[in-house]
């Protein structure tokens, strides 16, 4: 595997609680804004996105990829990582409810390509999945994701 | 073959999709050119496209296209993916 997501990942939130999805992408926007990623702006944006667009971040079951577009309240490209104690609702026809919520954010469209790559890899591994989300800590999970990097 | 990944801000779903899908044409022997974008480029787009890739929340946002519209719900699920594409370009 090419990239070591603990190493790509400003902020992990493990067993976090959130009342519904609104609360749950807040958690990964403020562990985005905590990296110095984004600005509270880029929060309002995914959550923007979603009231447009629908849940469709929703991308596999258990899994939302929170994002906006590239925008002014981007400072860097950036992860974070929040899994969730209680899985919460999004409203998707068939991936709900979610467990874990990576947020995402990007300078423009396409220099976050290989890190989407290291996180599809990780996540499409069931093995891998259910390690990361039974981690209770922050250095847990990076340990985890670091030894699936060397493999 | 012309194949769009479609999400709603081209970065993120839209882009994991076009790398899956690459890795299933590939596997299934078909030569396609796949491009992500979001859903304001491929209601353009997708006129000049054999196949559009979305997701269910998405798909009637695309509107009336000439292009297939395939709906993917587990976008990590190289199964699914493949048994639709397969369906599709039969």
């Amino acid at each position: 595997m090419a990239l070591n997501l603990a190493e790509e990942l400003s902020s992990i939130t493990t067993k976090a609680t959130a009342s519904d999805w609104r609360a749950a992408i807040r958690l990964a926007g403020d562990g985005l804004v905590a990296g110095g990623v984004t600005t509270d702006d880029y929060t309002d944006e995914m959550i923007a996105a979603v009231e447009e667009h629908g849940p469709y971040i929703v991308i596999a079951p258990g899994i939302a990829l929170a994002h906006a577009r590239p925008a002014e309240s981007v400072l860097k490209g950036g992860l974070s990582w929040v899994s969730l104690k209680t899985p919460v609702e999004f409203g998707h026809s068939s991936n709900d409810p979610v467990t874990l919520v990576i947020g995402l954010a990007a300078l423009n469209h396409t220099a976050h390509i290989e890190v989407l790559k290291a996180v599809a890899g990780v996540l499409s591994n069931k093995e891998a999945r259910a390690q990361l989300e039974a981690a209770t800590t922050d250095s847990e999970v990076r340990a985890i994701l670091s030894s699936l990097a060397t493999e | 073959m012309k194949i769009f990944a479609v999400c709603g801000m081209g970065i993120g779903t839209s882009v994991l999709l076009k790398m899956n899908a690459e890795k299933v044409l590939t596997s299934l022997g078909i030569d396609a050119d796949v491009e992500a974008a979001d859903i304001g480029v491929a209601r353009g787009a997708a006129q000049a496209a054999d196949i559009v890739l979305t997701s269910d929340e998405l798909a009637p946002e695309i509107g009336d296209v000439p292009a297939r519209v395939i709906i993917i719900d587990n976008f990590f699920d190289l199964d699914e993916i493949t048994e639709k594409l397969t369906e599709a370009v039969q």
